[in-house]
């Protein structure tokens, strides 16, 4: 239990530290955000507006393509709905993992459950360390600030980096998140979950298109695991 | 900055939304007193199976430089490595290979 007011600057602390490597993973959304926001004729002040609101990279990047092209508003709403419909499937799952911090803390925190953000409290909690608030303020506060920044300064020196695939900054973001799926290999039915989220958002992307691989994808992974026959589908949590 | 109506009326919106995906899968399942095992094994694979659907399509896409750095990157992460780690020896493998072989 975390009692005093150094303790709590501890956990502070160490859920910046967990921030950390996940910055980096921001900082192409920063660099994509001004490019796209530039040439579909977003101004800086609504793509900061984007992220600091929403605080879903993925969707966002779908927000600003679509605000350039005509689009009906309802349709944009719709997309960045569907792009970030996985939450309730993190909301379900960490949910009742922090339900000891009550409920405006949970209605507070739940706000900045990004990908990350779920990936590491999920992390924790199957190490068996409890997922405080004040742990999880102090990773999610930090990429949340982080974030804001990147993307303000990502529109203002937008047109500075000609060439970001030069650096790299573009294939980040799959290398971290497959890190992160590795992360979760011990756990129950992962190769069959993760065989069938593959194949099933490859297929979405080919067919449909982005942004609907993400959920099309996932449900194929959740279907396997729910169908899949149950030997010890419960007991192992890490 | 200028700011348009319906632009901000759309972001409103779309954070709206995105808000409630975030409380709405807790506030939904905590109605249920016990939760079916097989509901409990399909959210224990809800974090591998999104997060899949990230690289899936973009290690399908990718070049040799791009196959190479997740193929590099994934060895490292099986093999415990931290994510820095994990970060530095794909991002190597990437940058080496898109720029000195070129492909």
């Amino acid at each position: 239990m975390v009692d005093n007011v150094e303790n709590r600057w501890r956990e502070f602390a160490a859920g910046a530290k967990t921030a950390l490597p996940v910055v980096t993973t921001i900082l192409p959304f920063g660099i994509l955000f001004g490019a796209l926001a530039i040439s579909n004729g977003v101004s800086v002040g609504e793509t900061v507006l984007l992220s600091a609101l929403i605080f879903a990279g993925a969707s966002q990047m779908v927000g600003l393509e679509l605000f350039g092209q005509n689009v009906a508003p309802w349709l944009i709403v719709l997309s960045i709905f569907a792009v970030n419909f996985r939450h309730v499937l993190y909301s379900a799952a960490i949910g009742r993992k922090i339900t000891h911090w009550g409920p405006a803390k949970m209605a507070f925190g739940l706000f900045f459950l990004t990908d990350p953000q779920f990936a590491e409290a999920e992390k924790r909690h199957a190490a068996g360390i409890p997922v405080t608030f004040v742990w999880y303020c102090g990773m999610a506060l930090s990429l949340y600030v982080t974030f804001v920044l990147l993307t303000w300064a990502g529109v203002v020196f937008g047109l500075l980096i000609s060439n970001p695939q030069s650096l790299g900054l573009d294939f980040l973001v799959p290398i971290y998140f497959l890190a992160l799926v590795m992360a979760f290999r011990t756990r129950s039915l992962w190769f069959p979950v993760v065989a069938a989220s593959s194949i099933a958002s490859i297929l979405a992307y080919e067919t449909i298109g982005s942004p609907w691989h993400v959920s099309l994808g996932a449900i194929a992974g959740v279907v396997v695991a729910v169908i899949a026959p149950q030997k010890q589908a419960s007991n192992d949590h890490g | 900055m200028t700011m348009d109506n319906a632009t901000i009326w759309t972001i409103l919106a779309g954070a709206v939304l995105t808000y409630l995906t975030r409380v709405g899968g807790h506030l939904v399942l905590s109605r249920f007193e016990r939760i079916h095992p097989r509901i409990e094994a399909g959210l224990d694979a809800v974090p591998a199976a999104v997060l899949t659907t990230i690289v899936a399509p973009a290690a399908f896409n990718g070049g040799i430089a791009e196959l190479s750095a997740l193929a590099v990157a994934g060895i490292a992460a099986w093999r415990g490595m931290g994510m820095f780690g994990v970060f530095f020896a794909g991002g190597a493998v990437l940058l080496a290979l898109r720029h000195w072989v070129g492909v």
